[in-house]
C-alpha cells in the first residue's frame, strides 16, 4: 500500500493558495552587500597582515560577484518565487570562508587552499545553477528514493579502501584530488529519509503495537521498523570502519528529526536517543580513536598538565578566549596555532579569534536563518516528501553547525566535520551549494501559487 | 504534521541557543584564565610582536630590536652588552628577563597602562602601545672606568650620587654578553648552558646580588655607632684598648697588620685600620646600638630594590660578645653587597642620611614623552651631620696619609677606607680587597660620587694594603669619571 506523494493524502488541511511577492530585487541588494561585506574582509585581512590592499582584491570581488550574479540570474530565470534570503546567505558564508582561508593562507606559504576552495565554489555554484535551471519540480526526486539510498550506501563505502588521512577513513584521493563521498551521501540520503518516510508515514503513524498501553511508546511493526534499524546500525558501522563520528551523529539525528516529522510520535524520539546513546557508549568505550576525543572533550587541558603542550582543543578554546567580546580584527589574531586542520574543522576558532563573540554570534545567526528558512518553506509546502525534504536539508545544516561548532568550543565532544560553506573542503562547498540549491526550488514551489496538482 | 515541524525547529533553536551560550562562556567568562594558561603562546607572541622600547645610557640608548620575521619577531640586541649586562640583565624569548629588562617590562614591551594617553580607550581596542623608554641614572664614562679597571679580575663596582642615591655605575665581572641569549635558535641553548655551567659565574650581578664580608670597610658603620651612642666622644682620645685584644669569653687573641693600635685613638685607629680598637669599640657599645647603626645604613633590608631586588646585606642581630668584636670589624657572619658599601660611603659624603639607591631616572613614551620620573628619597638618618663630618674628616685622612693614598685626585676632596676580607674555612680563601670612597670637587658645594670597589682575587700581600692596592685605583678612575663629566 504505497501512498503516492503528490497526491492529496495528506492529513494536513490544505492551504489555500497564496502568490508572495517575488522580492527579488531584495535578493540583489543583499548580495550586493554580501559581495561588499567579503571584499572588505579580504581587504581587511591584507591591511592588517602587510599594511596594503592585497593585490587580488579586486579579482577576488569580480569572481564572488560574477558567481554571485549568475547564480541569482539562474533564480530569477526558473525560480522567481524563490525565498530572497537563501542565495545572498550562501554568498556571505562562502565569501567569508574564502577571506578566512585567505588570511590562514598568509601563515602558511607553503600550503595555499584559497584559490582551490575558489575553484569549488565555482563548482559548487555550477552545480547550484545547474540544479535550479533543469530540476523544474522538487517532487521529481521522490523517484529517485531508493536509487539515492543504494547511490548514498556506495559512497559512503567507497573511503573504506582507500588509506586513512590523520586517523579518518572518509576521503578518496583521485588524480590528486581528494573528495569526500559522505558528503555528497548527505543529500542523497536527505532524499531517501523524506521519500521513504513520505511514503510509509501512515503505517508509521498509526499502525502497530503499543509498549505498555502507552499510546505515546507504539511502536511500529517490523516490516516498517526494519529499515530503521539498519539506518542505526549502518550510521554505527561507518563510524566503526571509517572513524568518522561527525557523519554518523549527523545521519542518526537527521534521521531521528525526520521520523519524528512525519509519524509525530514522541516515542521514536525516545527509541532514537536510546539508540543513539547505547551506540556512543559503545563506540566510546570501545574505539580508541573515538574514545581519546571523548577523553579531551572531558579533560581539554590534560595535554598541558602532562607537560605535553596545548592540544587542538585546548589551542582552539585559546583562540576563542583571545577573540572576547570584539576579537582581534581579521588578520590579528594567532589561530594558526592550532595547526593542521586550523583551515577545516577548526576554521570557526579563526572566526571567533578574530570577530570576538560578536562575529561567531552573527555567523551563527546566519546559519540559524538559512535553517529557518528552509524549515519555513517546508511549513508552507503541501506535499509530504517536500515539506520533509526541506526539513531534511534544513536539519542537516542545523546538525552541521552544531555538531562542529559544538565541537570546537568544547560543548560537545570534538567530531571531524565541515563548517558549511565556511571551512576548507571541495567536497562540502559543492554539497551545501546543491543542498542551497534544492530549498531554493522547495521556496519557490512554497511561495509561489500552487494548487497541490499541477505539476510543471 | 505542521505542529511536529515547529517542534523540531524549536530543537534547532536550542542547539543554537546552547552555542551562544557556550559560546559565551568560552569567550566572555572563562577568557581570562584561558588567556593567562601558561601553555597559550599569544601573551608571548605580543609581547615580541613589536619593538622593546629602549634601554637608554647617556642619552643613547644600550639596547636595541631586530626584525627577524619569525613567530616572536623582534629580538633583543645590546650595544656594549658585556659592560651594561649587571643593568640592564638579558631579555630572552627562551628564558624570560632579568634587572631591568624584567623590573621595567611593562614599560618597555608598552603594556603599562601609563604608556596610553586615553587607558580605558586601549581596554577597549586592545590595541599595544609602542614599546616605552627607560632612562637609566647610569654615568657611561663611570661605567666603562669601573669596568675597564677591573679588567679580567672577578669583582664588582658600584657607585651612586651621595645627595640623591642614584646609582652612577653598577658593574660586575666577569661579564657576558645578554644578546647571546636573545632569539630562539639552538645556539640561544648553548650559550645559556655555557653560561650557567661557567664557574665564574658570569651571569652573577656581583654588585647587588653577591654578599661578601665587608672586613675593614665595616669600621665605618662601627665608628659611626660609636660616636652615635657616646662610647667615643673625641675622635682624639685614647681608646684604652689593649694589643693584642682577647675576644670576651675566649681564648683567642685579635691583633693587627700594622702597630701603634696600642690604645690609639679613634683618628689613628681608623686610619691604620686597627682591629683592636673597633672589635673593642663594637663591644663597649653593645649589640642593640651596633645593630640599630648597621640597620639604618641599610643592612638586614629584604625590601630594597632599585627597582629590580638587591640581596640583602646582613649583620646578625643575635651574637655574643666575641662574635660582636668579630661583626664589628666586618667579619664573622658580616655580609654586604658592593651597593650597600658604596650606600655607607655615600651617607658619610651626605651628611648622614642614606638616600634610597635608585637605577631609572624617569620612563618615556616611544615618542620621548616622559611618564614617570624618579626622585631622591632619604631611606634613613643614619648617624647626626656632625658624626657625619668626624668620619669625613676621618676618611679623608685615610686617602691623605694612611691606607688609601692610592685614591687620591688632584683638586678634590677624597675620603676612603680599605678593607681586606678573610673568607673560606680558616680564612684560606684569597682575600677579597675592598675599598669604599667618595670625592667632592674642591670648587663643588656637594659630594658627587661615592664608590664601592670588591675585587675577588686581589693577588697582593694579606692585609688592608691590598685594598687599597687592587681596589682603590679602580675606585678613583670612578670617581675621576664622575668628576670630570
Amino acid at each position: 500500500m504505497t501512498i503516492n506523494a503528490g497526491t492529496t493524502v495528506a492529513a494536513d488541511p490544505p492551504t489555500p493558495g497564496v502568490r508572495l511577492p517575488r522580492r527579488r530585487g531584495i535578493e540583489f541588494t543583499l548580495i550586493v552587500v554580501a559581495v561588499l561585506l567579503s571584499v572588505y574582509g579580504y581587504c581587511a585581512v591584507g591591511l592588517a597582515k602587510n599594511g596594503t590592499v592585497p593585490p587580488g582584491a579586486a579579482g577576488y570581488g569580480a569572481g564572488l560577484g560574477v558567481l554571485a550574479l549568475l547564480a541569482h540570474i539562474a533564480v530569477r530565470l526558473r525560480a522567481p518565487y524563490a525565498d530572497p534570503l537563501l542565495l545572498p546567505i550562501a554568498v556571505l558564508l562562502n565569501g567569508l570562508g574564502l577571506v578566512l582561508i585567505y588570511r590562514l593562507d598568509l601563515e602558511t606559504p607553503h600550503d595555499p587552499a584559497a584559490t582551490t576552495q575558489l575553484v569549488w565554489s565555482t563548482v559548487g555554484v555550477g552545480l547550484f545553477i545547474a540544479a535550479v535551471l533543469l530540476l523544474r519540480d522538487h517532487r521529481v526526486l521522490q523517484r529517485y528514493t531508493y536509487v539515492s539510498v543504494v547511490t548514498a550506501l556506495f559512497l559512503l563505502l567507497l573511503p573504506v579502501f582507500f588509506p586513512p588521512v590523520n586517523g579518518a577513513r572518509i576521503w578518496v584521493r583521485i588524480a590528486g584530488f581528494s573528495i569526500q563521498p559522505g558528503e555528497f551521501a548527505k543529500v542523497l540520503l536527505a532524499v531517501f529519509f523524506a521519500g521513504y518516510l513520505a511514503a510509509n508515514r501512515n503505517a508509521l503513524a498509526y499502525t502497530g503495537r503499543q509498549v505498555w498501553r502507552l499510546r505515546r511508546l507504539q511502536l511500529p511493526t517490523g516490516r516498517v521498523l526494519g529499515p530503521i534499524v539498519a539506518i542505526w546500525l549502518l550510521s554505527v558501522g561507518v563510524l566503526v570502519l571509517e572513524r568518522d563520528l561527525g557523519t554518523s551523529l549527523l545521519f542518526f539525528g537527521l534521521f531521528v528529526i525526520l521520523l519524528y516529522v512525519a509519524s509525530g510520535r514522541t516515542g521514536w524520539i525516545a527509541v532514537g536517543l536510546l539508540l543513539a546513546c547505547v551506540g556512543a557508549v559503545a563506540v566510546g568505550r570501545l574505539e580508541p580513536h573515538v574514545h581519546s576525543r571523548v577523553q579531551d572533550w572531558l579533560h581539554p587541558f590534560a595535554s598541558i598538565e602532562a607537560g605535553e603542550g596545548p592540544n587542538q582543543l585546548a589551542q582552539s578554546l585559546f583562540a576563542f578566549s583571545a577573540g572576547g567580546m570584539l576579537g582581534t580584527g581579521l588578520g590579528l589574531g594567532h589561530s594558526i596555532l592550532i595547526g593542521f586542520a586550523a583551515k577545516s574543522d577548526f576554521i570557526l576558532a579563526t572566526a571567533g579569534e578574530e570577530l570576538g563573540l560578536v562575529g561567531l554570534s552573527a555567523i551563527f545567526l546566519l546559519y540559524a536563518l538559512l535553517v529557518e528558512r528552509g524549515y519555513r518553506a517546508g511549513l508552507a509546502l503541501r506535499d509530504p516528501f517536500g515539506r520533509l525534504l526541506a526539513i531534511g536539508l534544513a536539519s542537516i545544516i542545523a546538525l552541521q553547525v552544531f555538531v562542529i561548532a559544538g565541537g570546537v568550543t568544547g560543548l560537545i565532544p570534538l567530531t571531524g566535520m565541515a563548517m558549511p560553506f565556511l571551512a576548507q573542503g571541495g567536497s562540502s562547498v559543492v554539497t551545501n551549494w546543491l543542498i542551497v540549491a534544492l530549498l531554493i526550488r522547495i521556496s519557490d514551489s512554497a511561495r509561489s501559487q500552487y494548487d497541490g496538482t499541477a505539476a510543471p | 504534521m505542521t505542529k511536529y515541524i515547529r517542534r523540531a525547529a524549536v530543537l534547532c533553536a536550542v542547539l543554537l541557543v546552547a552555542l551562544l551560550v557556550n559560546a559565551t562562556r568560552v569567550q566572555v567568562f572563562q577568557a581570562s584564565s584561558y588567556d593567562d594558561n601558561p601553555a597559550n603562546r599569544r601573551q608571548t607572541i605580543a609581547r615580541w610582536g613589536q619593538p622593546r622600547g629602549d634601554v637608554v645610557v647617556g642619552g643613547r640608548p644600550v639596547t636595541g630590536s631586530r626584525d627577524t620575521g619569525e613567530q616572536l619577531r623582534y629580538e633583543r640586541t645590546y650595544r656594549n652588552g658585556p659592560l651594561y649586562a649587571p643593568v640592564t640583565g638579558f631579555a630572552s624569548q627562551v628564558y624570560g628577563t632579568t634587572f631591568l629588562e624584567n623590573a621595567e617590562d611593562s614599560v618597555l614591551s608598552g603594556t603599562d597602562p601609563l604608556l596610553s594617553p586615553l587607558p580605558l580607550w586601549n581596554d577597549v581596542t586592545r590595541a599595544q602601545n609602542a614599546g616605552g623608554k627607560v632612562v637609566t641614572t647610569i654615568n657611561e664614562a663611570a661605567q666603562q672606568a669601573a669596568y675597564g679597571g677591573l679588567g679580567d679580575r672577578r669583582g664588582a663596582v658600584a657607585a651612586i650620587e651621595p645627595s640623591t642615591g642614584k646609582i652612577l655605575a653598577l658593574v660586575s665581572a666577569p661579564s657576558y654578553d645578554p644578546g647571546e641569549l636573545s632569539g630562539t635558535g639552538t645556539e640561544v641553548t648553548r650559550a645559556w648552558r655555557r653560561l650557567n655551567g661557567d664557574e665564574s659565574k658570569p651571569m652573577l650581578n656581583r654588585a647587588i646580588r653577591q654578599t661578601y664580608p665587608p672586613g675593614s670597610t665595616f669600621k665605618v658603620v662601627t665608628a659611626a655607632a660609636a660616636l652615635e651612642s657616646g662610647v667615643v666622644t673625641d675622635v682624639d682620645a685614647p681608646t684604652k684598648s689593649p694589643n693584642p685584644y682577647r675576644l670576651p669569653g675566649t681564648s683567642t687573641s685579635l691583633t693587627n697588620e700594622v702597630d701603634g693600635c696600642e690604645d690609639a685613638s679613634l683618628r689613628y685607629a681608623f686610619e691604620w685600620s686597627c682591629n683592636t680598637v673597633f672589635a673593642k669599640l663594637g663591644v663597649d657599645v653593645g649589640l642593640g646600638d651596633m645593630t640599630g647603626t648597621a640597620d639604618s645604613f641599610g643592612f638586614n633590608n629584604r625590601r630594597l630594590r632599585i627597582p629590580f631586588s638587591v640581596a640583602p646585606s646582613n649583620f646578625d642581630t643575635r651574637l655574643d660578645k666575641a662574635q660582636l668584636a668579630l661583626s664589628s670589624i666586618g667579619q664573622f657572619d658580616t655580609r654586604a653587597t658592593p651597593l650597600q658599601m658604596a650606600m655607607i660611603s655615600a651617607a658619610v659624603a651626605g651628611g648622614g642620611s642614606v638616600k634610597s639607591p635608585y637605577l631609572v631616572e624617569r620612563r618615556t613614551s616611544a615618542g620621548g614623552g616622559t611618564v614617570s620620573t624618579a626622585g631622591p628619597r632619604t631611606l634613613h638618618q643614619a648617624m647626626n651631620p656632625a658624626t657625619a663630618l668626624r668620619l669625613r674628616e676621618m676618611m679623608t685622612d685615610v686617602v691623605t696619609e694612611g691606607t688609601g693614598t692610592n685614591a687620591a685626585i688632584p683638586g678634590a676632596t677624597v675620603g676612603g677606607k680599605t678593607g681586606t676580607a678573610q673568607h673560606g674555612i680558616g680564612n684560606a680563601g684569597t682575600p677579597y680587597a675592598w675599598f669604599i670612597s667618595w670625592a667632592q670637587a674642591d670648587d663643588a658645594m656637594q659630594p658627587a660620587v661615592a664608590v664601592a670597589v670588591v675585587v675577588e682575587d686581589a693577588d697582593a700581600d694579606r692585609g688592608d694594603i691590598s685594598g687599597g692596592g687592587d681596589a682603590a685605583p679602580i675606585a678613583k678612575a670612578v670617581m675621576e669619571a664622575v668628576l670630570g663629566s
